[in-house]
């Protein structure tokens, strides 16, 4: 009981960074845009938050800190990408080796110092509910904050018509500019959300989930990120499957190693992404026809003189 | 002297006394660099009117009207509603200005109702405006079912959406840029009667074309560009198709002479029960295609786009191979399984619908694109080695039999306009001297005058011998130089008509699906 308790309060601890920063690159291909920067957003925006927090002593402000910063980092690529229309692949790259490396001059001050981790929720009573009661209403409030963005982006993308014109860029931003909608300026809010949740995720890193800064923290988690969205077929639910089907087998996979499964560990380790690509393979195979990737998606777009 | 010349110009007298134009453009310029692409353009439209914009490719017409409706800017020169200056689509969609896009400007993996959504101004609510879509499509005889995506939809149904949508703005002035350029002659047939509709409720109608006919049929004046320039304005109703025409070109058009009485000689190009699983999500199927073209015939197939045309061009050169090799004889060898090289080989040629991406590669020099489909068939390579003489020397011929017009002597095959690029294709693939063939929309997009160029081209090559397949949406085209014509529609092939028998109606009727069998078909044009 313990133990399950343990893990399913594990799985929620590895799945969350992952959610917000898929969910964030979600809106912004949904847009069409393709940023492949969100492991150097997230990487500033775990050594800016970790500052920020440790500066001021508040978890909050160094959740803005992130925030803030992971939003600075998408300008710099939007300003490239849209508003001087260079290629969106070389950009997104170039951000991650550049946040990366800025990373690691703000965070090298920060390097073995140490703060008070994101207080969980307890709410006497209901956190003391055996096994579902911590899990439910014992996290910090990062889990929470996931929980709710990946629902209201579901709700903005397909209930309201500033979703539905976000996908129309989209899917055809020539149909979109000749019916009036600013392609461009759409896409630039649409990459600073992704750029605000990829900061925010990565000042969860040391934030909440360990209470320290090491250089390179993320570990490839922005990466994963990317290709979450990808096998969600860019749907906010199956992204959801996919963060924490992931989350779970990486867990998992280290609990069994733990107890001397007899299967090599490198397999074990690659269990989480065969896992989740078999899966959200299959789940996007269900649905016949139509194109499941946004058809502008990572094309340059320059509006007619 | 004012009311001397009002007399002199026969739209803006009597006809108009008293009201003012509905919009203007004074002196409208747009440059490109050194383009002159709209030179100080003057037009009048009026309420209750429907006017033609004629002209060639590159006259300019598509500038003009991309100008008016706010998507450019233009270089000098103003746009007037009702006296007032416009300001960018949004401005130019709420004082009434709707417009019908050539190229649909829709989204495929949306709804009708999601697609109509976007082009309105979003102050209803989504339920609401649903409803009014239906109300509109019934009242307009434009039937659409909201909640389908638009990729499942035909082309006919795909432009009732934007008609639709144009509609529920309520405009008073639409614009029509070639709406029956992908139609069956039915289907344009609703069409013009939804127009004169709207004509009658006052709304003033730009007609963009370049089928006179119809101009003449439908439109109560005509504006016609040429080189970017106002050419003149008048009635159509007045003038022949061939003034119009002259106007339109500033000059005589070659008429296509075919050679009086074409001999046919063996079957050269023989299809038998062809079928084909779609190769892409949105395909057609290929269903039991059988034919047979023989030696010194022209075999033309007509239908609206996307109804597996792409797909027969593709199964044919060998892009797609089908398991039996017997579905495609070329020259009496069974050539289903072979490879385009293979069927090259055999003495076949393909030119693609796509001028640019599938015909040449459009960042490639002309004689590296002469090469790209004559390596195997054509000795433009020795051991392994390109002889870029022979290559030029192809470029040199197809230029000078095609009178392909370009600035320097072997340039990137993109910087051609459309009608001399394919021109070019066309003559690199005639200069080898097929047995076969196959051609896809041989002329679409192309200035008339290298139209006849390409229309005597193929039929001088029939002449020779050689077995020539033809699909095009361009009927006119078909009857001119096919000597038999079938439907494509849905994957599936009818049985060929002679041409002296393929009536537009006939054609019209397999076009949108129905058989030529006897028994009557109610004809729902109520007027």
């Amino acid at each position: 009981m313990e133990l399950v308790e343990a893990i399913i309060l594990a799985v929620l601890a590895a799945s969350t960074p992952l959610l917000i920063a898929a969910t964030g690159e979600l809106v912004a291909e949904r847009s069409g845009v393709l940023n492949l920067g969100v492991e150097g957003m997230m990487i500033v925006g775990a050594a800016c938050g970790f500052a920020g927090a440790w500066l001021t002593g508040s978890i909050f402000i160094g959740a803005l800190f992130g925030i803030v910063a992971g939003t600075m980092m998408s300008l710099i690529f939007a300003l490239m990408a849209l508003g001087l229309a260079v290629n969106q692949v070389a950009t997104g790259l170039a951000l991650t080796i550049f946040g990366v490396g800025l990373s690691g001059l703000i965070g090298a001050r920060f390097v073995g110092e140490r703060i008070t981790p994101a207080v969980h929720l307890s709410i006497p009573g209901l956190t003391d509910i055996p096994l579902a009661g911590r899990v439910l209403f014992g996290e910090d409030a990062f889990v929470y904050v996931s929980v709710a963005l990946v629902v209201g982006v579901w709700w903005f993308l397909y209930r309201t018509r500033a979703g539905l014109i976000l996908r129309a860029c989209g899917d055809n931003h020539v149909s979109a500019h000749a019916l009036g909608y600013p392609v461009l300026r759409i896409r630039t809010f649409a990459v600073m959300f992704g750029g605000a949740c990829a900061g925010l995720a990565g000042a969860y890193l040391p934030l909440a989930y360990t209470p320290f800064f090491i250089p390179g923290m993320t570990a490839g988690r922005g990466w994963i990120a990317l290709a979450l969205v990808v096998f969600s077929s860019w749907r906010p639910g199956r992204l959801v499957v996919g963060a924490y089907l992931f989350g779970t087998v990486t867990i998992l996979q280290l609990h069994a190693q733990g107890w001397g499964v007899g299967i090599p560990s490198q397999f074990m380790s690659a269990l989480p992404y065969l896992a989740t690509i078999i899966v959200l393979v299959l789940l996007s195979r269900a649905r016949s026809g139509g194109s499941t990737a946004p058809a502008a998606l990572g094309t340059v777009f320059v509006p007619d003189r | 002297m004012q009311a001397h010349q009002r007399m002199l110009d026969p739209t803006s007298k009597g006809l108009h006394s008293g009201e003012s134009p509905l919009l203007q453009t004074a002196g409208l310029t747009k440059r490109y660099g050194d383009f002159l692409a709209n030179d100080c353009i003057d037009i009048d439209i009026w309420p209750g009117e429907i006017h033609a914009l004629l002209g060639e490719n590159g006259a300019g017409k598509s500038t003009l009207v991309k100008a008016i409706y706010g998507l450019i800017q233009p270089s000098a020169g103003e746009i007037r509603w009702q006296g007032e200056r416009l300001s960018g689509p949004s401005d130019a969609r709420r004082r009434g200005i709707g417009m019908v896009f050539q190229h649909f400007s829709l989204f495929d993996n949306l709804t009708v109702a999601e697609n109509v959504a976007l082009g309105l101004d979003g102050k209803e609510s989504f339920k609401h405006m649903s409803a009014r879509l239906e109300q509109v499509s019934k009242l307009y005889g434009l039937p659409l079912d909201p909640r389908r995506e638009v990729w499942q939809l035909s082309v006919g149904e795909r432009q009732r959406i934007e008609i639709v949508r144009a509609l529920m703005q309520d405009p008073k002035f639409l614009i029509l840029d070639e709406p029956t350029a992908v139609l069956t002659p039915q289907e344009a047939d609703q069409l013009f009667i939804v127009l004169e509709r709207l004509k009658a409720e006052g709304r003033a109608i730009l007609y963009i074309s370049h089928k006179l006919e119809e101009v003449k049929r439908l439109c109560d004046t005509a504006t016609i560009l040429r080189g970017g320039r106002k050419i003149a304005t008048c009635n159509p109703r007045l003038e022949t198709a061939a003034s119009l025409a002259r106007m339109m070109v500033g000059g005589d058009i070659k008429e296509v002479k075919a050679a009086s009485a074409r001999k046919t000689t063996v079957p050269r190009l023989v299809v038998n029960d062809l079928s084909l699983a779609p190769g892409e999500a949105h395909g057609v199927r290929l269903e039991h295609i059988s034919f047979e073209l023989k030696g010194g015939e022209i075999l033309g197939i007509a239908g609206v786009a996307g109804n597996g045309q792409d797909e027969l061009f593709a199964a044919l050169s060998g892009e797609r191979l089908s398991k039996d090799p017997g579905t495609v004889v070329i020259e009496g060898i069974a050539a289903g399984h072979l490879s385009i090289t293979q069927r090259r080989k055999l003495g076949a040629a393909f030119v693609p619908e796509e001028r640019l991406g599938h015909g040449a590669a459009p960042r490639m020099k002309l004689s590296e694109n002469a090469l790209l489909t004559g390596h195997a068939a054509s000795g433009m390579v020795h051991r392994g080695f390109i002889d870029t003489a022979a290559t030029l020397k192809t470029v040199d011929s197809a230029t000078e039999r095609f009178d392909v017009r370009k600035a320097k002597r072997d340039p990137e095959a993109g910087s051609l306009s459309g009608g001399n690029l394919q021109k070019f294709i066309v003559g690199r693939e005639i200069l080898r001297k097929p047995a076969v063939l196959v051609v896809g929309q041989p002329t679409w997009g192309v200035d008339a005058g290298a139209a006849a160029v390409i229309r005597q081209a193929l039929l001088d090559l029939a002449t020779a011998g050689a077995a020539v397949l033809v699909t095009s949406q361009d009927l006119d085209e078909l009857s001119e130089i096919a000597n038999r014509i079938a439907v494509m529609f849905h994957g599936k092939l009818s049985a060929p008509l002679a041409t002296s028998e393929a009536s537009r109606e006939k054609l019209g009727l397999l076009m949108g699906g129905s058989s030529l069998e006897p028994k009557e078909a109610a004809h729902a044009v109520g007027a």
